[in-house]
């Protein structure tokens, strides 16, 4: 797998490479929007990883508070920190692309303020992660979890449910886009998901060595001799 | 136009960002596991 790593990493560059020409160049033109309305490219694919990936998170944590499995709390961590960025890339580009669009960077509506909450509850949770040192953290983390993902359906069915300032969805619940639009978009979030995968398994990795490091520090300690005593 | 390139690049930015965060890590990692070889 080691010797694979790279020629997957230069697939992974090359396909987001041909996302973005999809993106930028093939797609046609809006007649309204022009050719801002492209940010919907990154700004929807990212939106559809991170729920995807909160819902791994999810599942994962649900896993590990019924079996107290490693590997779980591990894939737990993953999908949260891998997730935080995708969020974190879909709240940068909404405000840009509101800006030409609606005339203002923000709007405390339902679908931008839903997500910010699940951004902060994800960020809350990989702090949580990183600065408590009680032996119950992986627990405590499982629980705030799964209140984060009650989020996720929030966020995703405001603009069904909510009058908001956001658009329809793209797909489905009365929105609709050109077919050719429709297939660059679905290409973007191909390429962005396999992207998410490779950041996935590189941070389990080293997660893995992190914790593989921390068991050979403490077998050390207990070998090493006590001169002083 | 400059606002389809702010919100690309800036996606970019985030996304090397945190490769960037991982190779620290797994540089500071490999780091310390030699230590605890010596």
């Amino acid at each position: 797998m080691k010797r694979a790593f790279p020629i997957l990493v230069f697939l992974v560059v090359a396909f987001l490479g041909y996302a973005m020409y999809q993106a930028l160049v093939v797609a046609p033109t809006d007649q309204l929007q022009g050719n801002v309305y492209r940010i919907i490219y990154y700004h929807v694919p990212s939106a559809w990883t991170a729920f995807l990936l909160f819902g791994i998170n999810f599942v994962a944590s649900v896993v590990y508070l019924m079996s107290r499995n490693a590997k779980a709390d591990t894939i737990a961590l993953v999908g949260a920190e891998v997730g935080v960025v995708f969020c974190t890339v879909n709240l940068v580009t909404g405000p840009i692309w509101a800006r030409p669009v609606w005339g203002i960077w923000w709007t405390w509506d339902v679908r931008l303020t839903s997500t910010l909450v699940l951004w902060l509850i994800y960020l809350s949770y990989l702090m949580l992660r990183r600065f408590s040192t009680s032996g119950q953290t992986p627990v405590l983390a499982a629980a705030l979890a799964i209140f984060g993902a009650l989020d996720v359906p929030l966020v995703y069915f405001s603009i069904w449910i909510f009058r908001t300032q956001h658009p329809q969805p793209v797909i489905g619940g009365g929105g609709s886009i050109d077919p050719r639009m429709l297939h660059v978009l679905l290409i973007n979030w191909l390429a962005f998901l396999c992207l998410a995968a490779l950041l996935c398994w590189s941070r389990y990795r080293l997660e893995y060595m992190r914790r593989e490091l921390e068991e050979t520090q403490a077998l050390e300690a207990l070998l090493e001799p006590r001169g002083s005593l | 136009m400059k606002f389809l390139y702010a919100a690309y690049i800036s996606t970019w930015v985030i996304h090397l960002s945190y490769v960037g965060m991982l190779l620290r890590r797994y540089v500071r990692l490999k780091h310390e596991f030699e230590e605890l070889k010596k």
